[in-house]
């Protein structure tokens, strides 16, 4: 059934609010169950052997003692997970990064691996294990890499976007512009001119839970995965894919998460640990330590950004300019032209150009991170843009407002938007108490904007209705972070039921149709829309049962508030019925009551946000710490509004780590040296402030409820918020994150130097 | 084969035995074990505090314990911390201020701020930070953290003071 997706404003009794999650008790009591807390009768310990090297040709694996020892089942290498792709590409990939086929191509990448009946077992399995390597240059910094002499990873890699068509491979996988006007035009009106280039640190996701999946193959070629994971029907389509296997017949259930951010989002062991179970033929449970976390999944790219920004004196932008280098880790990604989409997404600029440069290098696949791409891009472009507004003299807020993109600005890669909140969101800041607070001794503000773009994508809901009148309903998207709260809240809102009413259940993939990943701040939306269509289709079938019970016409009964109501003067003296006695009656009336909805969620509203940052900074250490921070940022209509503050406040303490001390550090020898959450330190309790926030409400018109992705916007402002409070505090213009002790107390010697 | 030893030790309360090789930690004793898999490892290095249990009341993280170091000792784990059916104050306070998202460092945060309170029923912000410092959250910037601590050590003293 076809519903109405758009938005009407309406007064809500349950959306809006701050309920208890309904799996709460769970997880503070322990029982709730994430991707290492299941066991299988007569499961194995599976462990992976990774390359200790950069870059080497794999010439030969010896198994046989590794075999011998007792309490092993299966060992199996590349050669036990046959190339099934078909030709693509993408898969291809995926494969060669789950198992390295005749070369590790970065520290850390998967050789081997093995099952056996314990830990320990495992373990020695793997010290057994004789890998004849022949070691080969390497390059993990993206700007080498670019270099026409680099250490080559792929041959099959020409330049895509390129013309003509290169003849050589390269690690340069590809080459992305878009814009629009006539930017030499726009440098010569320009009365101030400000070029930097940047540098940023690769980040990982950071997620507490490392991955972890039980995974068992039957003979007959039925199996089963329990996984943890962000979306549970592409890993299905995926490892099914990978391994042979009908989709049908892996039925993949998604654990508790113990956090994603992007990273949960495509596979690793999974398909390890299916093929070691096919083997074996027993259940084998997989789960990575911290160093095969940071050395093997996640990261981010990490980027080198030159920027170029021309504007009048009166703060008009004349033109801008940036070319953005990302690297994607060993396999190519879309990560540049996400760069280049979103980093002048804020502003209505006349004449843009951004050119986006995606390249390979020896280091781990690089996978989404929140707002994948947009950090970087906006820590060099919101940089930039104090600079420009320092030169002309204006306050930094009023020249982001004189150049701000509104409804009917064309969006940098091509659409024009409609309803966004980046004015309200400025204007917000500019109003904002904290940006009058008084400051301390080498303490200093900083503002920055962010921009997301927001996905729907294809999502497939079930409602059942009890007799008892009490609700289950079944998504397919998964709960990161409160989503069953405020997808209950949402079906209570719809049918008119108390918020406890409503149990929310993540089905698996054997229960519902197809869900894309929960992605791109897609989950409360595309949910939230098909949970509403479903529970109206619903209403629908109640209608019809009361209408049997009255024995009136269905045209003649109204849904209101959680009753049947028969309208006319017909009808006027029969009393209400509610969902609770219609369901109480569904035996008699057609049988189980339930609403379905399958649904593109197309429409996602953009999301943007403006933040202020309070610094101080040690200069005698060059130590910075964020005292003081102000998240603002368009929900579209926020439905639990503890989860909602909850995803802007750690967005932002996410960005703070960026910005200040979170980076992979890669030696000479293309290894990892900090693989462990010691030396990669992202912020702790102690380093943080309370995290303010204020949520604005510019409806999307393309939701019932007007509802926005809140998920990612907000780690996007913080680099460059951080950034321009130092620079505020200390006079120094930081080009490099982190911008850890050393590297501000470098540019402050560099200064005085100078002076 | 490893070898084992017999350990005889109390887990919340329970007299448990179990057979444990002498190189596994803590941590995996209790989860593998016992079955107490509101543990989690997040890092198995003592960095992230999402294994922080008790040991004779002392906070400790259960990767850097030996299993066979509980013997005759007392440990105290999140499943623990439900007396007859009753949620602990902070368990309570964590779910009414949306103190968890993911929820998986939750059961460290609880264990962690309950021995904070233990030892000092009135900390300031600063010290519940600090006290806190060990146990890492990627997805709530700690806010809601620190919020539902304090508000769990301010009705705790009250209903204290009631009881008198």
């Amino acid at each position: 059934m076809a519903h109405d997706q758009s938005y009407k404003d309406r007064k809500f009794e349950v959306v809006g609010n701050r309920f208890k999650r309904p799996d709460g008790v769970e997880k503070v009591t322990g029982k709730a169950r994430y991707g290492a807390d299941t066991f299988a009768p007569g499961q194995l310990v599976g462990r992976i052997l990774r390359s200790p090297h950069a870059h080497a040709k794999i010439k030969k694996i010896n198994t046989a003692k590794a075999e011998k020892l007792p309490g092993v089942k299966a060992i199996i290498t590349s050669k036990d997970l046959p190339d099934l792709t078909n030709g693509d590409i993408g898969l291809q990939n995926i494969l060669e990064n789950c198992m390295a086929r005749g070369r590790a191509l970065y520290d850390g990448h998967a050789v081997a691996a093995v099952a056996a009946v314990d830990e320990q077992t495992a373990r020695k399995a793997l010290k057994l294990i004789e890998v004849e390597y022949k070691v080969l240059p390497h390059v993990t910094d993206v700007d080498e890499a670019m270099k026409p002499d680099a250490p080559l990873l792929h041959d099959w890699i020409f330049t895509s976007g390129v013309d003509p068509k290169p003849t050589k491979p390269s690690n340069i996988a590809g080459r992305t512009e878009m814009g629009n006007g006539d930017v030499e035009a726009g440098f010569k009106d320009a009365d101030v001119i400000v070029e930097k280039s940047f540098k940023t640190g690769q980040t990982h996701q950071g997620y507490i839970e490392p991955h972890a999946c039980l995974a068992s193959v039957n003979p007959d070629g039925s199996a089963e995965l329990w996984v943890t994971t962000q979306g549970h029907f592409s890993f299905r389509n995926t490892c099914a894919a990978l391994l042979g296997l009908d989709f049908a017949a892996l039925k993949t259930t998604s654990s508790e998460i113990g956090g994603g951010f992007g990273g949960k989002t495509h596979v690793w062991g999974e398909p390890v640990a299916l093929a070691l179970s096919r083997k074996a033929n027993r259940p084998v449970k997989l789960v990575m330590n911290r160093d095969e976390v940071f050395r093997a999944t996640g990261p981010t790219s990490s980027t080198s950004i030159d920027v170029k920004i021309g504007a009048k004196k009166n703060g008009t932008i004349t033109a801008a300019s940036a070319e953005l280098r990302y690297q994607g880790g060993a396999f190519p990604g879309p990560w540049a032209m996400l760069g280049c989409m979103t980093g002048f997404a804020c502003y209505d600029i006349k004449n843009m150009k951004a050119v986006g440069w995606d390249v390979v290098v020896n280091r781990p696949k690089s996978t989404a991170y929140r707002a994948p791409s947009a950090p970087m891009a906006a820590f060099a472009i919101e940089s930039t843009m104090d600079m420009v507004a320092k030169e002309i003299g204006m306050d930094s807020v009023d020249f982001r407002l004189k150049n701000v993109a509104r409804e009917g600005t064309r969006a940098p890669y091509g659409p024009i938007y409609g309803p966004i909140g980046i004015e309200p969101t400025l204007e917000a800041v500019r109003d904002h108490p904290h940006m009058k607070a008084k400051l301390k001794k080498n303490q200093a503000r900083g503002v920055a904007c962010g921009f997301w773009f927001n996905i729907g994508g294809q999502t497939c809901t079930d409602l059942n209705i009890g007799t008892d009148g009490t609700v289950n309903l079944t998504v397919g998207t998964v709960d990161v972070g409160g989503a069953r709260a405020s997808l209950a809240m949402i079906a209570a809102e719809e049918l008119g039921v108390p918020y406890d009413r409503v149990r929310v259940n993540i089905g698996d993939s054997a229960s519902l149709g197809h869900n894309d990943t929960t992605e791109g701040s897609r989950g409360t939306f595309s949910s939230g829309m098909a949970t509403i269509f479903a529970a109206r289709d619903a209403i629908d079938v109640m209608k019809e049962r009361a209408a049997k019970m009255w024995d009136i016409p269905v045209e003649d009964i109204v849904w209101e508030n959680g009753v049947a109501r028969a309208t006319g003067k017909k009808h006027g003296n029969l009393p209400t019925l509610s969902l609770k006695e219609i369901a109480a009656k569904s035996h008699n009336t057609g049988g189980p009551i339930a609403g379905h909805n399958e649904i593109t969620a197309d429409g996602a509203g953009n999301g943007f946000a403006s933040h202020i940052c309070d610094v101080e900074v040690d200069p005698e250490t060059g130590a910075a710490r964020v005292v003081r921070y102000t998240v603002v940022q368009d929900a579209g209509k926020a439905i639990h509004l503890d989860y909602v503050e909850g995803q802007f406040q750690g967005a932002a303490a996410q960005g703070i780590g960026w910005a200040l001390n979170e980076e992979y550090i890669y030696g000479e020898d293309g290894r990892l040296q900090n693989a462990g959450f010691l030396d990669y330190r992202i912020p702790v309790c102690s380093d943080l402030p309370f995290i303010d926030t204020k949520i604005l409400e510019i409806p999307n018109p393309n939701h019932p409820y007007g509802i926005r992705g809140v998920g990612e916007t907000s780690i996007v402002p913080p680099l460059a918020a951080v950034s321009n409070a130092i620079a505020n505090a200390v006079g120094v213009r930081m080009t490099q994150v982190p911008m850890s002790p050393q590297r501000v107390l470098a540019a402050l010697d560099d200064l005085d130097n100078a002076s | 084969m490893t070898d084992s030893t017999l350990v005889s030790t109390t887990i919340n309360g329970d007299s448990i035995e179990f057979a444990c090789p002498n190189d596994e930690t803590l941590l995996d004793a209790l989860r593998n074990r016992v079955g107490l898999t509101g543990v989690k490892e997040g890092c198995g290095t003592g960095d992230c505090g999402a294994c922080s249990v008790t040991l004779d009341g002392r906070l400790v993280c259960s990767c850097l314990v030996l299993g066979v170091e509980a013997s005759g000792r007392e440990v105290g784990t999140v499943e623990g911390l439900t007396t007859n059916g009753e949620l602990h104050p902070l368990q309570e306070k964590f779910i009414e201020h949306a103190a968890l998202q993911c929820g998986v460092c939750t059961p460290g945060f609880l264990v962690a701020a309950k021995a904070l309170l233990d030892k000092n029923p009135d900390p300031s912000e600063t010290e519940i930070r600090y006290a806190l410092a060990g146990n890492l959250c990627r997805c709530t910037g700690y806010d809601k953290i620190v919020r539902a601590v304090q508000a769990t050590a301010k009705d705790m003293r009250k209903a204290k003071k009631k009881k008198g």
